[in-house]
């Protein structure tokens, strides 16, 4: 048949030679090739003392930034739960007081911030949906855990720590 | 039968079980280790000192899990299946002359459980039997694939035996002894005046096909059609679970001991080595052969080592080519070898 381009390549058959029908010089040199192995680097990281190198867009796990004065960032409109394709965040809203001003910026603010990590895809969608810049995925990768309900990470997990460098 | 006697040779066959369970647990780790290292990464490392645990994690993981008899299949015999290779892994380290015999006081301890003077003979009838364990491990499992498995396994070892056979007769014309603990003896040191005195260089054919035979027997990879794991869906073990499938996994790993230790005892001198006159007088007759005996279990864990060194680089036969090469090439060989060691001894003789 003839061939339509001329990448094909033939390959030929032949009969094996009394060298390779032995088996044996081809196993010394395989046995060779896998003692070299032994005394190569190993590829392993030994997690979790050692990780990865991330790239710089790099999503791992939440946190809900503050400001120059210190004072949290989220407003709880909602619009990351909205844009959340697997509906994994929750919340709910509440008045800021008279004493609470050192707190929070604007008036309304999260009460309950939760974000189940088990229905988490990292995508990134609330961080681009965000309009007060204040979730970002920077996070380390989340670590295990053993049950389900451990798993859903509440305002302690998710808030940036009040000391900002 | 003396009390001392039967005390001594029940010390004897404790301590050498004893060994071959440990040596055959820490060639788990070994087997993971190693086939780590050869692959460019680290094994377990975090059970225990650089993993040095890990088999008491996979023990205890085998007892823990759930034992499944399936409900077709015939009780009695899914529990013999495991048993019996177990069984006849065990008994086949009871001829293997571990060591010179110790002098303590006036009396002379043998190392060697028993010394019948037909020892190669009864090595062969344990390994023969051998697989009966598989067979019924695959027959009473009521599944195709499992009986495919078992039926692939015999065939496979009662083909290989058959050159293992062969070829270990002229190793027998040579030294005119069936009884290990003569041959051990006739391999002296390491150098007789005028040659090598280990076997490995006055029979190194035979020692070749004796070492793929033993590959063959141990259902071990070129071989290991019968366990092939991404062919037969793992063969004649399927369906066990628990300490059943323990039991088959931990018998090929002493089958594994045990041939390495037959193989260093026939071929590579046992527990001689060179400058062992030397060593021996300085240290006493007590030390003296416990050297010998540490020398036999270096000798030992470099075979493990080669079988997993093999077992990572080559890839598996198919079913076709591995008949193949037992019929069609390995015996041949074996006839060759005990035709041309034949010649060479009456050469000898007519020379000399």
């Amino acid at each position: 048949m003839e061939s339509l381009t001329n990448r094909k390549k033939v390959l030929e058959q032949k009969p094996m030679s009394f060298m390779e029908r032995i088996y044996l010089p081809s196993i010394f040199k395989g046995l060779a090739i896998t003692f070299r192995h032994m005394f190569k680097k190993k590829e392993t990281v030994f997690y979790p003392e050692q990780t990865r190198p991330v790239s710089e867009n790099w999503r791992g796990m939440h946190s809900l930034k503050r400001d120059e004065n210190g004072k949290e960032r989220c407003t709880a409109c909602g619009l990351c739960a909205l844009a959340c394709p697997a509906e994994a965040i929750t919340m709910t809203a509440a008045e800021r007081q008279k004493g609470e001003e050192h707190l929070y910026r604007e008036e309304k603010y999260a009460a309950v911030y939760e974000i189940n990590m088990l229905r988490c895809i990292f995508c990134g969608l609330c961080e681009e949906a965000c309009p007060k810049e204040a979730i970002y995925l920077d996070g380390p990768i989340v670590t295990a855990d053993y049950l389900r309900k451990d798993f859903i990470y509440g305002k302690d997990k998710l808030v940036e720590a009040p000391f900002k460098s | 039968m003396e009390t001392a006697f039967l005390i001594e040779k029940v010390i004897l066959v404790s301590v050498i079980f004893s060994i071959s369970l440990g040596v055959a647990a820490y060639s788990t780790l070994a087997e993971r280790k190693i086939a780590a290292f050869l692959q460019g990464r680290v094994g377990p490392h975090r059970a225990g000192w650089n993993g040095m645990l890990q088999p008491l994690a996979d023990g205890g993981k085998m007892f823990f899990k759930e034992e499944i008899i399936p409900s077709e299949s015939n009780p009695f015999l899914f529990i013999m299946g495991p048993s019996l290779a177990l069984l006849t892994a065990c008994i086949g380290s009871a001829v293997i002359p571990w060591g010179q015999p110790i002098k303590i006081g006036d009396s002379l301890v043998e190392l060697q459980v028993t010394d019948i003077n037909v020892g190669i003979l009864y090595i062969f009838g344990v390994v023969s039997l051998g697989v009966y364990g598989i067979m019924i491990g695959g027959w009473s499992s009521n599944n195709k694939f499992s009986l495919m498995g078992s039926i692939r396994a015999a065939s496979q070892n009662i083909s290989y035996e058959i050159a293992m056979g062969l070829s270990l007769i002229a190793l027998l014309m040579m030294s005119g002894t069936l009884s290990l603990k003569e041959i051990a003896e006739q391999q002296h040191g390491f150098w007789d005046g005028s040659y090598f005195s280990w076997n490995v260089f006055k029979q190194p054919l035979g020692f070749l096909l004796f070492l793929v035979c033993a590959f063959a027997e141990c259902n071990r990879t070129p071989f290991d059609l019968p366990e092939s794991e991404n062919e037969l869906v793992a063969g004649y073990h399927t369906e066990y679970s628990g300490f059943k499938l323990g039991a088959f996994l931990f018998a090929e790993y002493i089958n594994m001991f045990v041939s390495s230790a037959v193989m260093a005892t026939l071929f590579f001198g046992g527990y001689n080595y060179p400058f062992m006159d030397v060593v021996n007088e300085a240290v006493g007759p007590v030390f003296g052969p416990l050297i010998g005996f540490g020398v036999l279990m270096l000798k030992i864990v470099f075979f493990i080592f080669f079988f997993m060194w093999i077992r990572w680089t080559i890839p598996r036969f198919r079913y076709d080519q591995l008949m193949n090469l037992g019929w069609k090439v390995l015996i041949p060989l074996a006839i060759t070898n005990i035709v041309l060691t034949g010649l060479a001894i009456n050469i000898f003789d007519y020379i000399n």
